[in-house]
């Protein structure tokens, strides 16, 4: 393992462009993710910033962007969705955060494929100049949704936005997996051929088990998801059927005959599912990582932990279906489908009850990192809890495509991720630039998104439950939704207020990067690799040597121990347990 | 710090239980066969996560407040988890969502496996950019054939859907906008979109199928109140999506007839 670490190391770079734009160093590249991943999240909140003021003042005409449409808020929210899930929630805790540290915890000087590395960076920000570039063309973004179903995303006249608008979308996606692929072959090959002497599997950071776990499920996802937006843009533009059959449009016979709507179902949920755990997993893994450094006790079930990741892994590719029981497939399947979805509940469940074992007989620091790690198990929680009822067929009759599923995926796709990224970003922000961040502005960004996201996203359960259904750019319509205007005016005013308090979270990120005070290596007093390294860590992450490994990730309060932490590279023995 | 995390965490617990529980807003009242069984899988289901959540919640809260870092705190206590603990959660949690799961699944089941029984109101439901549209086969009994090229969805009603007047059955089909049924009788229903797909959504009738082009698709259902209820559209289909509603009218079978009856009237 430690052999094959030396052949692929690098000089460092001397001139700008190859250290800072065209870098091959992992470290660069993360920091090149995660502030990709900063502008896109900006982008996405402002797109539902504007959905959010439109539905409170649907007529209101808004300083330089006019009067939104209908059809203008469709195109917020598939512009919404596809940034957040792409852009950010895949980009900034697994490409972003895993590019910096899944070689460092595990104590090599790179990555395995640097080239790649850079390529697949550099891909990702194509794909969303391209995607970006579909506000501006004529007829606008699309505005089918980020699930895009066909037929309303396969043929041009369904609707403004579905012309040139719809194809950059597609394309954007999938150059988007193209350099997805790229970035999980590198993450899987580093995991398994670049570790330190006596970094064994089982004493691998639960971060990395998530990052790897994360990248198979990357490796099988995102190919399928290729395939089907290559096949969607063949629908759209040289008059194939995959997914369309005879349809007529406003009196117009289309050309198709013999496709299948559901086809495209199937294709985007198999990929979609997993995509669910992509965005959460490697927050899973980031959260397990703070409790136990913060709570000074090791993580509770270490094993079970990792098993639990991994049978999520697994069980995530066989609970597609589950976002189909009102599609008109078979409705045998879908019990097969209900039945694996609570299973993958199982797992989950293991590993909130391991977090809340790790805080039990532990000595608590509050430290932001740890606030918004315990905000995360709570919204994990309540987006969990949400889970069973969707994932029951019979209960979707009411609940599906309502704001229930709203509610309940941002609670835990959104949110909860977001948090383990906040976490992530105050942990890890010492060792990236050398300064602490300031903890009172930290303390008050916790507060603020904690308590602003709960009001915005728990009330929209009630909404659905009274059958409000979502994708309604206009709530005067159906007239039982007249009454549920109070609650999308209080989520509205909530958003203000949350979206707001992510300035100070900015104003303290860079800040602190020229104004903080400096950090030590080790300000956390935590016990994997990447806080054995000086801050911030050299070009070859140890400055010349490799680490060698003795001890699991999380020996926090070892008795008899000199301090109440042993480093991963601290060759005393740890006694057994 | 573990205070203030611990009153915050319960006051969002209890703040969020309460509107659930006061059922400030729930599902509107139902008026379908259907709507007692999922409906009361819905409230176990509501209540067993709802345990859960409220242990989980208050657990936490209560554990950051217990186990804060103080001059008065314990030694940690070093340990790397408890593997019966472990045993025994996972076997609970399997029991409670698998379990959950089959007792709904015989509601499901009389749903969507059996066609509807013979003598039910037969009616087709066709979705389009952006309205609904309701067919009634008349006393033949039987659905006239529909032409793609027919179609011209500005003059609304039959010949929205394209009926083909050459087919003798089309004489005496009916397509309105609105959909009318008699009470306490079952609906066979068949589902169809022309162009894209569409959602018929009855919250108060716990009803809800995709419509999709190319398929048709076989539903059931029985009304058991007279009554006026809004239908949605829950599947994104355009622009005008939220636009896209209409109404079911439930009434008795003798105001049922003479409604056919007036309309099939009107189309002589």
């Amino acid at each position: 393992m430690a052999t094959s670490a030396t052949v692929h190391a690098h000089a460092a770079p001397q001139g700008f462009i190859r250290k800072y734009v065209f870098s091959l160093d992992h470290k660069v590249i993360g920091i090149q993710y995660i502030s990709l991943a900063l502008v896109a999240v900006f982008v996405g909140m402002f797109l539902s910033l504007l959905m959010r003021i439109h539905l409170i003042w649907p007529t209101a005409v808004l300083p330089l962007i006019g009067e939104i449409k209908p059809e203008t808020y469709l195109s917020l929210l598939t512009m919404h969705g596809t940034i957040m899930v792409f852009f950010v929630l895949t980009t900034a805790p697994q490409s972003g955060f895993g590019n910096y540290f899944l070689p460092i915890q595990i104590g090599a000087p790179d990555m395995a494929f640097p080239v790649l590395n850079m390529l697949s960076f550099w891909t990702t920000f194509v794909a969303f100049v391209v995607m970006i570039a579909a506000f501006f063309v004529t007829g606008g973004a699309p505005l089918h949704g980020w699930t895009g179903y066909a037929p309303l995303s396969a043929l041009t006249n369904t609707g403004p936005g579905e012309q040139l608008g719809a194809d950059l979308w597609v394309i954007s996606i999938a150059i988007f997996c193209v350099a997805s692929l790229m970035g999980a072959l590198n993450f899987i090959t580093t995991t398994l051929d670049l570790r330190a002497k006596g970094m064994t599997m089982m004493r691998m950071p639960l971060t990395c088990w998530a990052w790897f776990i994360t990248a198979i499920l990357g490796l099988l996802a995102f190919g399928v998801l290729l395939s089907a937006g290559i096949l969607l843009l063949l629908d759209r533009n040289l008059g194939t059927s995959f997914y369309v059959p005879l349809v007529v449009v406003n009196g117009q016979v289309m050309g198709h005959k013999g496709g299948s709507p559901l086809l495209w179902q199937h294709l985007f949920w198999f990929f979609g599912h997993p995509e669910v755990y992509i965005a959460i997993l490697p927050s899973m893994g980031v959260a397990s990582q703070l409790l136990s450094t913060f709570s000074r006790k090791p993580i509770f079930g270490y094993r079970a932990m990792v098993y639990s990741i991994m049978a999520i892994g697994v069980l995530g590719f066989v609970v597609w279906g589950h976002h189909m029981f009102m599609s008109g497939m078979s409705p045998y399947s879908a019990f097969a489908f209900s039945i694996m979805t609570m299973a993958i509940g199982v797992p989950s469940a293991i590993k909130t009850f391991n977090w809340l074992g790790t805080l039990h007989k532990g000595r608590i620091r509050f430290y932001t990192p740890m606030l918004f790690a315990i905000g995360f198990v709570s919204l994990f929680v309540s987006g969990g809890l949400s889970g069973p009822f969707l994932a029951q067929p019979v209960l979707d009759i009411p609940l599906h495509d309502t704001y229930f599923v709203v509610g309940h995926f941002h609670l835990i796709m959104g949110v909860a991720s977001i948090f383990g990224i906040f976490g992530a970003t105050y942990y890890w922000f010492p060792k990236m630039f050398g300064r602490m961040m300031n903890e009172s502005l930290g303390k008050l960004h916790f507060w603020l998104t904690f308590i602003g996201t709960y009001a915005i996203f728990m009330p929209m359960h009630y909404l659905g439950m009274a059958g409000h259904p979502r994708r309604y750019s206009q709530l005067t319509e159906v007239a039982y939704l007249h009454n549920l205007i109070p609650v999308q005016t209080f989520m509205t005013y909530a958003a203000f207020v949350t979206i707001a308090a992510q300035l100070i979270f900015v104003i303290n990120l860079f800040w602190s990067m020229f104004k903080g005070p400096k950090a030590s290596d080790n300000p956390w007093e935590a016990t994997t690799l990447e806080w054995t390294t000086v801050t911030p860590p050299p070009h070859d992450n140890f400055g010349g040597h490799t680490p060698v490994v003795y001890h699991g990730p999380y020996e926090y309060s070892v008795p008899g121990a000199a301090r109440d932490y042993v480093m991963q590279t601290d060759p005393t023995p740890v006694t057994a347990h | 710090m573990g205070l203030a995390l611990l009153v915050i965490i319960w006051l969002i617990t209890f703040a969020s239980t309460y509107f659930f529980a006061a059922k400030t807003w729930w599902l509107p009242h139902g008026v379908s066969t259907a709507a007692q069984w999922i409906d009361h899988q819905f409230a176990l289901t509501y209540v067993l996560m709802g345990i859960v959540f409220l242990a989980a919640q208050c657990g936490l809260g209560w554990l950051v407040w217990r186990y804060r870092e103080g001059a008065s705190s314990e030694p940690v206590e070093y340990s790397h988890g408890n593997t019966t603990m472990e045993v025994a959660w996972t076997t609970l949690t399997a029991i409670l969502f698998i379990g959950l799961n089959l007792m709904g699944s015989h509601v499901w089941a009389s749903e969507r496996f059996e066609p509807a029984k013979p003598g039910a109101v037969p009616v087709e439901v066709t979705g389009m950019q952006f309205a609904w549209y309701f067919r009634y086969p008349g006393p033949d009994g039987k659905f006239a054939k529909t032409n793609p090229k027919l179609m011209d969805p500005s003059a609304g009603n039959e010949a929205a859907l394209g009926l083909d007047t050459s087919d003798p059955d089309a004489k005496d089909d009916v397509v309105t906008g609105t959909m009318y049924l008699p009470v306490n009788r079952e609906v066979d229903l068949t589902l169809r979109a022309v162009d894209v797909i569409h959602s018929f959504f009855v919250p108060s009738l716990r009803f809800k199928q995709d419509a999709v082009p190319g398929l048709a698709i076989h539903m059931h259902f029985t009304p058991t109140e007279l009554g006026e209820y809004e239908i949605a559209c829950a599947e994104l289909c355009g622009l005008g999506h939220y636009k896209m509603h209409g109404m079911v009218h439930v009434v008795t079978q003798e105001d049922f007839d003479k409604w056919l009856a007036a309309r099939e009237a009107e189309k002589q």
